[in-house]
């Protein structure tokens, strides 16, 4: 089994310096798209490759590409932003790339910019991921003394400046449009669309934002080409996908497996199972704003298709596994804490009905929930759901409490019928 | 007055933008890493070099987690309350903190060594419960591993 993503990370995840990089093939898929490669063959060549972006929408990353404006008349510059601002509750899995194989991210960005002929680059890193910066500052430094980055790069002619960005923390941040607010030094709220980012994005320029792990994939499939990297995956969806398990699991982690691997082997075999003395409840599959899944879910194969059908999302394709000695309703309270105070408070719905929700679940964990309170959730679900909302936060928010309500009612009834959390 | 260190390295980040206040939340940070916080004095100079007024420049001061625009301790503590931590400890390792330093979030301690404040999720969730100190993350944390790790940078000081 291949895992190009990980196989120049070691345990202790110090990672390759440019040279001993290059010696393990980094930097030659840039090297064969600069020298061979017109920008249109390279993005040809990744929409071939059927890879989707890794940071939860799952959109297809050559065709996201493509909407952008090209030629002599596109506006100048064009941005190419990496977001590696990390913060879904539960996963940690562009951490590993970012700190593992820093030159491995830098390549991707740069073969990116030059597809869509981006003359200016940002790495976009949250401010606790401060290893992260470290190595990343080095591996930038290495990349322009290389002569991978800056003017006529390799002698092609292409120019590209990259940055690195460090924010200052704010869920907010990982949303498109919220990160480019951010990167232009204002508040990290949602941006309307149309204009999509990819036209009119960073100052007004036409602008692609991808996802850590979604860059990372670039360079192999430059290197070893989009068929290769179908035949990754056991699915339709292209390439390998970073999967993590967290919660009271044997052995949490991470792995790199081929995508549409099953619920199954990612919990029982690679995670070990539960820890002795714990049973397996429910799992949110991709991060914090996901649906949960249960044990007849576990067929399931963890791709973009595979988990929608089964009513839930990949997501971050990190689970955060229930235990039974873990108040579901505490679980989901705790979610809605965190979605309600992350809440950029741009429109009314997100900004008031997010702490409205955290505070009926708070209540029902207190010993003063209502029996209306479960019908005051589950219209929640709905009136914070897809279409009611500027952005995606509250709809993402919904999703673990909408699922709650379905697959553990009798434990929400519980908390209002024994006034109070029957796990304390 | 900003110092010419900390003009310096502000200027340095505006060269990474084509508009300056794009450089405002690392110009914000740059004070903060020297005073250990944002007060109103320094958030004025900082507009003033943006050429930002004071209100805009507050409007995204107050919008991060991470810039505090009142005095902390000389430690920040920052507990992870996100929901792996929370299913593996969060709770105890909260009492735990907040019992032998006597303070809850928000606070911080008499002797102006440390400030305890609760954060997002960390991305270290097979660590679980994680905590950052300063600048270092630290997980798999325990009561005992606490004590340990305040005692470290009380004796730091």
């Amino acid at each position: 089994m291949e895992t190009p993503l990980t196989r120049n990370i070691q345990p202790d995840r110090v990672p390759l310096d440019i040279k001993s990089s290059e010696r393990a093939d980094g930097y030659q898929g840039l090297r064969k798209a600069l020298k061979e490669l017109t920008p249109a063959d390279v993005m040809e060549t990744v929409k071939q490759s059927d890879l989707k972006g890794r940071g939860g929408a799952g959109f297809p990353t050559g065709v996201k590409w493509s909407f952008v404006p090209m030629g002599d008349d596109a506006p100048r510059p064009k941005y190419l932003i990496v977001n590696a601002d990390e913060m879904e509750p539960g996963t940690f899995k562009d951490r590993l790339l970012l700190e593992g194989d820093p030159h491995m991210v830098i390549e991707g960005a740069i073969i990116s910019a030059y597809a869509i002929q981006a003359g200016v680059g940002y790495i976009f890193l949250r401010w606790e991921y401060k290893e992260a910066e470290r190595r990343l500052r080095k591996a930038i430094a290495e990349a322009y003394e290389a002569g991978y980055l800056g003017k006529n790069i390799l002698g092609s002619g292409f120019d590209f400046e990259l940055h690195l960005h460090v924010s200052a923390g704010r869920y907010m941040c990982g949303e498109e449009t919220g990160l480019l607010n951010s990167l232009e030094g204002r508040r990290a709220i949602p941006r309307a669309k149309p204009p999509f980012p990819q036209v009119s994005g960073l100052w007004g320029k036409p602008t692609i934002v991808n996802n850590v792990e979604t860059v990372s994939c670039v360079p192999h499939i430059l290197r070893n080409g989009p068929d290769w990297f179908k035949g990754l995956s056991l699915t339709a969806d292209g390439g390998t996908k970073i999967y993590g398990a967290s919660g009271r699991v044997k052995l949490p982690g991470l792995w790199e497996l081929p995508l549409g691997t099953t619920l199954r082997e990612i919990l029982f075999e690679h995670a070990g199972g539960m820890q002795d003395g714990y049973q397996f409840r429910g799992v949110l599959p991709g991060g914090a704003s996901t649906d949960f899944l249960t044990e007849e879910h576990l067929e399931v194969k963890m791709d973009f298709t595979g988990v929608q059908n089964a009513g839930s999302r990949l997501g971050t394709g990190t689970l955060i596994v229930l235990d039974d000695q873990t108040c579901p309703v505490g679980m989901v309270q705790n979610l809605e804490h965190f979605f309600a105070q992350e809440s950029c408070g741009w429109c009314t719905p997100c900004r008031e009905g997010l702490p409205w929700v955290a505070r009926t679940l708070q209540a029902l964990e207190d010993g003063n929930g209502l029996p209306e309170d479960l019908e005051i959730l589950a219209a929640h679900t709905k009136l914070l759901g897809p279409g009611n909302t500027f952005c995606a936060l509250a709809p993402g928010a919904m999703e673990p409490l909408q699922s709650a309500l379905k697959y553990f009612h009798d434990d929400f009834e519980r908390h209002v019928r024994e006034k109070g959390c029957p796990w304390r | 007055m900003l110092t010419d260190a900390e003009r310096q390295e502000i200027e340095s980040h505006v060269a990474e933008y084509p508009y300056k206040r794009a450089a405002c939340i690392e110009a914000l940070k740059v004070v903060q890493r020297e005073r250990g916080w944002v007060s109103d004095e320094s958030l004025k100079d900082i507009a003033v070099l943006l050429e930002m007024t004071p209100d805009e420049l507050d409007n995204v001061a107050t919008f991060y987690n991470l810039i505090f625009r009142q005095p902390v301790g000389k430690h920040v503590i920052l507990l992870c309350d996100s929901v792996s931590c929370w299913i593996m400890g969060y709770e105890k390792m909260r009492r735990h903190l907040s019992e032998r330093l006597g303070i809850g979030f928000g606070g911080t301690t008499p002797d102006g060594e440390f400030t305890l404040l609760p954060i997002v999720c960390l991305g270290d969730c097979d660590h679980a419960p994680v905590m950052m100190v300063d600048n270092d993350t630290h997980n798999n944390l325990d009561p005992a591993k606490i004590d340990q790790i305040l005692d470290t940078y009380r004796k730091e000081a």
